[in-house]
């Protein structure tokens, strides 16, 4: 009888092996742009309670080149969270049925894309025009 | 017209003489027909009896031939030469899974957690032959089909990361068939695989990396399977604190 020593591959550097691995890792990280904005908009809503005087200060310091590149690279880590989640979003939710007729994750994703969009409008109308 | 020929590295392992594995490389003749699989019977028909490696079926319904070729999961009877030509293809056992001897993985962890899940319809009272069968409608089959379709090929294993940093984890293919058992209007037996969805090393151990679903031959889609349970488990655990006795419908 053969002698059984099972060998257990490492896993250190997991997600370089792939290119989806590493798309997932990217995935994952916008969650560090995503939280770095909120911080920052939070102090902004901070300086108001200070005075006026704080909070034009913040707003003057928004037009610092760094500050936007920063919020470039924020907008599109949101942008691609979103659009991942949205992505895998089926997966999460119930299955649907329309009669006994099951509505498609394809369906599923792109009314989120519909809905995401029409929203995005109406608000960008209101913060244009109002 | 000289026969075309692909190399092979493939992954080396035996328990009684090396300490870990390595590569060889073999030159294999093809055809336009010959698939991964082929190749590597060719391997071990012409120019190396010890290669170690499992198949069956050679058709995608046994699940015993998957292979991590160039690093992706596959089923190698459906893999084909020609595609990775002229290029050269690198075999490995499935990740995240113990070598036992070449390309052959020890499947002992993955069949234990099929047992748990109780992988068979728990019916609320038994019925005799004279009752007849249960019947069901298309559209309550409709419902847990898809998840019936695995082949426990161990693909989906070999794609989950989290299964190969813990393997406590009980993976897509248990959970897809919990699923499958689960959402069965034939069975009852939610409330004893409950337990198994709402552990820390069931549903919950998942973070969506997503690449179980990419990679399952069957359409399977484990992934679905796993998040839809956070819902169930999120909700079992609700219905419970409301009805300490009773657990979730
Ligand atoms: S879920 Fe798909 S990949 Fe996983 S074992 Fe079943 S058939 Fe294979
Ligand atoms: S040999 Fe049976 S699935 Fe490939």
């Amino acid at each position: 009888m053969a002698t059984r020593r099972p060998y257990m591959r490492p896993m250190a550097g997991w997600w370089r092996r792939n290119p989806f691995y590493l798309f997932y890792m990217l995935r994952e990280s916008t969650a560090v742009f995503v939280t770095l904005y909120a911080l920052q908009l939070l102090y902004g809503v901070y300086t108001l309670t200070v005075g006026q005087a704080a909070f034009e200060a913040w707003l003057a310091r928004l037009q610092h080149p760094v500050y936007i590149v920063f919020h470039a690279l924020a907008l599109a880590a949101a942008l691609l969270h979103a659009f991942t989640w949205f992505n895998v979003a089926p997966k999460a939710m119930p299955a649907l049925y329309l009669g006994t007729r099951r509505v498609s994750d394809r369906t599923v994703v792109r009314v989120q894309f519909v809905i995401f969009f029409v929203v995005s409008a109406i608000m960008l109308g209101v913060a244009l025009g109002g | 017209m000289t026969q075309k020929t692909i190399d092979i590295e493939v992954l080396r392992y035996n328990p009684e003489k090396d300490y870990k594995p390595s590569y060889q490389t073999f030159e294999v003749p093809f055809a336009d027909e010959t698939s991964v699989l082929q190749g590597l019977q060719y391997i071990k028909d012409q120019l190396d009896g010890s290669l170690t490696f499992r198949w069956s079926c050679r058709m995608e319904i046994c699940g015993s031939c998957g292979m991590m070729i160039n690093g992706v999961p596959n089923l190698t009877c459906s893999s084909f030469l020609r595609d990775y030509y002229p290029g050269k293809l690198r075999i490995e056992p499935l990740s995240h899974l113990p070598i036992e001897r070449d390309l052959a993985v020890d499947q002992t962890d993955f069949l234990q957690k099929l047992e748990s899940i109780h992988p068979y319809i728990i019916p609320k009272e038994n019925q005799s032959v004279e009752e007849g069968p249960f019947k069901q409608t298309p559209a309550q089959r409709e419902r847990f089909y898809q998840y019936s379709e695995c082949i426990n090929c161990l693909l989906c294993y070999a794609a989950c990361p989290q299964y190969g940093l813990d393997s406590d984890f009980l993976g897509p293919a248990a959970m897809a068939l919990l699923h499958r058992y689960n959402s069965d209007s034939r069975d009852d037996g939610k409330a004893e695989r409950m337990p198994i969805v709402n552990a820390q090393e069931g549903v919950w151990a998942c973070t969506l990396v997503g690449y179980c679903s990419e990679v399952c031959p069957k359409g399977v889609d484990p992934a679905s399977a796993v998040n839809r349970n956070k819902v169930n488990s999120t909700l079992d655990y609700f219905f419970r604190f409301m009805a300490p006795k009773g657990a979730a419908e």
